[in-house]
């Protein structure tokens, strides 16, 4: 199920304001790769060109190639809407439907491509997704009841449940983190290491521990200088990117002397 | 679900991301052919115009989604005519307006002249007379309104924000300033008359009552916009200034007020722009004369609305004068009254607290 | 210490109490005014309860009298509904979600323009060029559809029909509508649609899974208002309508239902004592209707702000 995705000369522009400056990169099937860096060097908004999700700005477009198993992603004949259903996403805050139960937010994304599902597949659907999301024993009971009367860890982890119930080949997660406590933290972190053995999983995070602890790649993204775009200074495994990194100011940022 | 589980086993090596699209040209083909399609017969049968737009949205809502039906499938066709729709009720809901703006000036725009504007209607049968008893009874009254809205409705506002802010009767006049929005004009025209009644007997007619008829559709105009300016105002500043030591309804009328005057001002003027333009309280209390009546507190008082509809409905003999003097009032009244609302865009954009005062 | 005065001047303290009770006198006030709308209504309206049938056009008891005319109010408003709510919705949409950023301003404005019109205005148009041209579309009604009961005839061909004034009551209702909906539509929360948009949902699809679901109580809200537009306006009315006064659902033919407003605007001019008191009767009813739709519209839209608060 899981594809890699080779990003070459990639530019991502605002109108005419350049977020971000030629990107290259090979991101391995059933791995996890994280993106660290200061906040506004663009790598959220680089994740978010994976899956065609920054388009929802007006005025953004990109420059470059993002090849997933021989096609590019902006191609010609590529549908927006197909990509973001096999690329799914999980984004900074927890955010289920409001108006859906906890069984329907699972099936969401299910339920438009299929209007009419047999209750025993949907059934089977929301259980397997939400076993796969570490969510099944917590809710199994309360399936009708409102996905927003879930706590913040298990609501992030039922949106990881709803993304992954369309089967993805790839997931990427926006600081999934950034708005959860420590204890949800580590759970969901504890997921990420089940998913990749089934997922590519590319993570945005500004927690530096969190990256050494999931990922097995890891880019650091910077800015050359404030209003200058965004760029990728150093990709290594993670082992040596925390180690002993190529580039002066990645080991600067990661020792914590800036950022 | 099945379907991409078919489709992956179909195909293990390749995940579908292309699907096949409609080319970008498609919407532009489809509309030229949609509207030729309608006009190839209208033009021979001739059709009017109102018909042959009309069957050319029809073909075109129709035959986009089924084209794309065909070819990307049934998602991408409804949202296809979802967006067709939704446009296609944008162009339906600016017809009246452009038809309508389209009358009023091509028929109103003749009958303007010097004389139109500075006689009254007194002694005047078939061609000839004007508005200008109207307008000085429109402005009397929308001014009187004015005086007894501006000051209750603002005083309100305060009340809710500053007073009662949380307390339970706040929340009942905010409540019912609401439901008071929805009166209907004719209600409060009815009801200006049952007061006056009871102080000048029956069959009172002047043009004060208007006044007070159109306060009760303006009030609660004035209250919303109060109470939503002073919330604006940061909370910083009213602390700044009792630290000064200064009273709270100095702070009120020096700090809080001036600094949300901008946004009041726009209010109001949407207000009067709104009441300017209602007919049926004053055709019930203020009534209607031939006549100039610069007192508002006795006999009857010609207003633009009241004049429209009596110039149009009752036109004299013979009617087209009273109809053709109709259309010219009516365009002196819907100028007066986009000019208003301009005034009110034009006072909340350049009048803003932080560059204004 | 004794330098320091910590006592308010008196001075200073009555202001403070003179404008406190300005402002409560103020709000009270409004309470007061609403209050009185009724009153004076009543007050004035009772005693067409004793009217005689000369003064109730022959009906035999008011009741008799009102009847028709409250069917004709609730007939013209829904129908003016039916149409405008679908299309008042469309707009919002296109509005919020539809237009380029750039456009979709200048798009609101010309909306807000529909409602600066005022509606005597809106009466001329709609007899000089609604009617007239809706009159030629009547006549086809009537041959193909004249087996519906709405579409019996025999066709007005002046359109100086209740479907006409159903047609500029919700022109004059699309304004208020959209400005609500658009409103609501524009706050649905980014995350949830970009939620919907990152499963693979169309443009659409996220509309209905995200947009719609938020903004149901405000759209009820919304709409409600407008009915009460609706059951309310006057002039526009009263001068498209060519009424008789009948009970009927044939919607294009030359013999119409009056509405209560439009009835009282037609006779309030020329009546005299006891007639008088028969149009504010029916005007007291006009507003018990319209209060209790603005009412239910306000409670479903303050009931919404609470779930959403939570």
């Amino acid at each position: 199920m899981a594809k890699s995705i080779d990003v070459s000369n990639l530019d991502i522009y605002y109108g005419d304001f350049k977020a971000v400056e030629d990107v290259s990169m090979t991101i391995r099937a059933r791995s996890v790769t994280a993106f660290i860096g200061p906040s506004g060097c663009g790598k959220s908004t680089f994740l978010r060109s994976l899956n065609r999700m920054h388009e929802v700005i007006p005025g953004a477009r990109v420059e470059g190639k993002v090849v997933v198993e021989g096609q590019d992603l902006y191609g010609d004949q590529v549908d927006p809407v197909e990509v973001r259903r096999q690329i799914g996403m999980v984004f900074q805050r927890p955010n289920p439907f409001p108006t859906m139960s906890i069984y329907e937010n699972v099936l969401a994304g299910n339920r438009l491509n299929a209007k009419k599902m047999k209750k025993s597949e949907a059934d089977d659907i929301v259980e397997r997704s939400l076993k796969g999301a570490n969510l099944w024993n917590e809710v199994k009971d309360r399936l009708g009841k409102p996905g927003m009367g879930l706590s913040g860890g298990q609501q992030q982890r039922l949106c990881i449940a709803r993304a992954i119930a369309v089967e993805p080949q790839v997931l990427l997660m926006d600081e999934p983190c950034s708005a959860l406590d420590p204890i949800s933290t580590s759970a969901i972190e504890d997921l990420i290491h089940e998913l990749k053995s089934d997922y590519t999983i590319v993570i945005v995070t500004h927690n530096m521990q969190q990256a050494a602890r999931v990922s097995d790649e890891t880019g650091f993204f910077n800015l050359k200088a404030a209003g200058q775009p965004g760029h990728l200074v150093e990709f290594n495994s993670t082992q040596k990117m925390f180690a002993n990194p190529d580039n002066e100011s990645t080991e600067a940022y990661i020792s914590g002397r800036f950022g | 679900m099945t379907s991409t589980q078919d489709r992956v086993a179909a195909a293990p090596a390749s995940i579908p991301l292309t699907r096949p699209q409609l080319p970008s040209w498609a919407p532009l083909l489809v509309a030229v052919v949609a509207v030729a399609a309608a006009a190839l017969p209208g033009l021979l049968l001739g059709w009017g115009l109102a018909p042959m737009v009309l069957i050319a949205v029809v073909i075109f809502v129709v035959a986009l989604p089924t084209w794309s039906s065909a070819v990307e499938g049934s998602r991408k066709a409804q949202d296809r005519l979802a967006a067709a729709l939704v446009w296609a009720g944008f162009g339906l809901a600016m017809i009246p307006l452009g038809t309508l703006m389209w009358q009023v000036i091509s028929n109103g725009v003749p009958v303007l002249s010097a004389e139109f504007f500075t006689y009254s209607m007194r002694n005047v049968v078939g061609e000839g007379g004007g508005i200008y008893h109207a307008i000085i009874g429109t402005v009397i009254v929308t001014a009187c309104a004015a005086l007894i809205s501006v000051p209750i409705g603002v005083m309100a506002g305060v009340y809710l924000i500053e007073y009662g802010a949380g307390s339970r009767i706040a929340r009942v006049v905010t409540f019912l300033v609401d439901v008071m929005t929805g009166i209907p004009s004719i209600v409060a025209g009815l009801f200006a008359y049952a007061l006056f009644v009871l102080f000048f007997g029956p069959g009172v007619r002047m043009g004060i009552g208007g006044a007070v008829a159109l306060s009760v559709l303006m009030i609660p105009i004035v209250v919303r916009s109060t109470e939503e300016m002073l919330k604006l105002v940061p909370d910083e500043l009213r602390e700044a200034s009792y630290a000064l030591g200064v009273p709270k309804w100095r702070t009120i009328t020096k700090v809080v007020l001036p600094t949300a005057m901008a946004g009041i001002v726009t209010g109001v003027t949407l207000a009067v722009a709104r009441v300017a333009g209602e007919t049926a309280p004053l055709l019930i209390i203020a009534g209607d004369t031939d006549s100039v009546n610069f007192n508002a507190f006795a006999e009857r008082m010609a207003t633009l609305p009241v004049y429209i509809y009596y110039s149009y409905m009752q036109p004299g003999i013979p009617p087209e004068f009273g109809q053709e003097r109709a259309w010219g009032a009516a365009l002196v009244l819907i100028a007066i009254v986009m000019a208003l609302n301009i005034l009110a865009r034009f006072i909340s954009r350049y009048f803003a607290p932080k560059t204004g005062r | 210490m004794t330098a320091v005065q910590l006592e308010r001047p008196t001075t200073s303290r009555r202001g403070d109490a003179v404008f406190k009770a300005l402002a409560t006198a103020a709000a009270v006030l409004i309470l007061v005014a609403l209050a009185g709308v009724a009153v004076f209504l009543t007050l004035e309206g009772m005693p067409a309860l004793q009217a005689e049938p000369g003064a109730l056009g022959g009906k035999d008891n008011i009741v008799l009298y009102v009847w028709p005319l409250v069917f004709g109010t609730l007939l013209a408003a829904f129908l003016a509904i039916l149409m405008a709510a679908p299309l008042s919705i469309g707009l919002a949409l296109v509005i919020s979600h539809y237009a380029p950023r750039r456009l979709a301003k200048p798009i609101g404005y010309l909306i807000d323009l529909l409602a600066a019109v005022p509606s005597v205005v809106y009466g001329l148009w709609g007899i000089e060029f609604l009617g007239p041209r809706l009159g030629t579309s009547y006549g086809w009604l009537e041959d193909n559809l004249g087996f519906l009961p709405f579409f019996e005839g025999p066709a007005s061909g002046s359109g100086r029909t209740i479907l006409t004034a159903s047609v500029v009551l919700a022109v004059m209702a699309l304004p208020i509508i959209t400005a609500i909906c658009r409103e609501i539509f524009s706050q649905t929360p980014t995350l949830h649609q970009e939620a919907a948009l990152a499963l693979g949902a169309t443009r659409w699809e996220m509309i209905r899974m995200t947009v719609f679901p938020y903004g149901r109580s405000g759209m009820i809200s919304a709409v409600m208002l407008g009915l009460g537009r609706a059951l309310g306006e006057t002039m526009a009315v009263a001068m498209v309508l060519s009424a008789t006064g009948v009970v009927t659902f044939n919607l294009i033919s030359s013999v119409n239902p009056s509405t209560i407003a439009a009835n009282i605007a037609l006779g309030f001019p020329e009546a005299s004592g006891i007639k008088v008191n028969v149009l504010i009767f029916s005007g007291l009813v006009l507003f018990l209707i319209t209060f209790v739709v603005n009412f239910l519209g306000r409670l479903i839209a303050a009931r919404g702000q609470i779930k959403e608060g939570r």
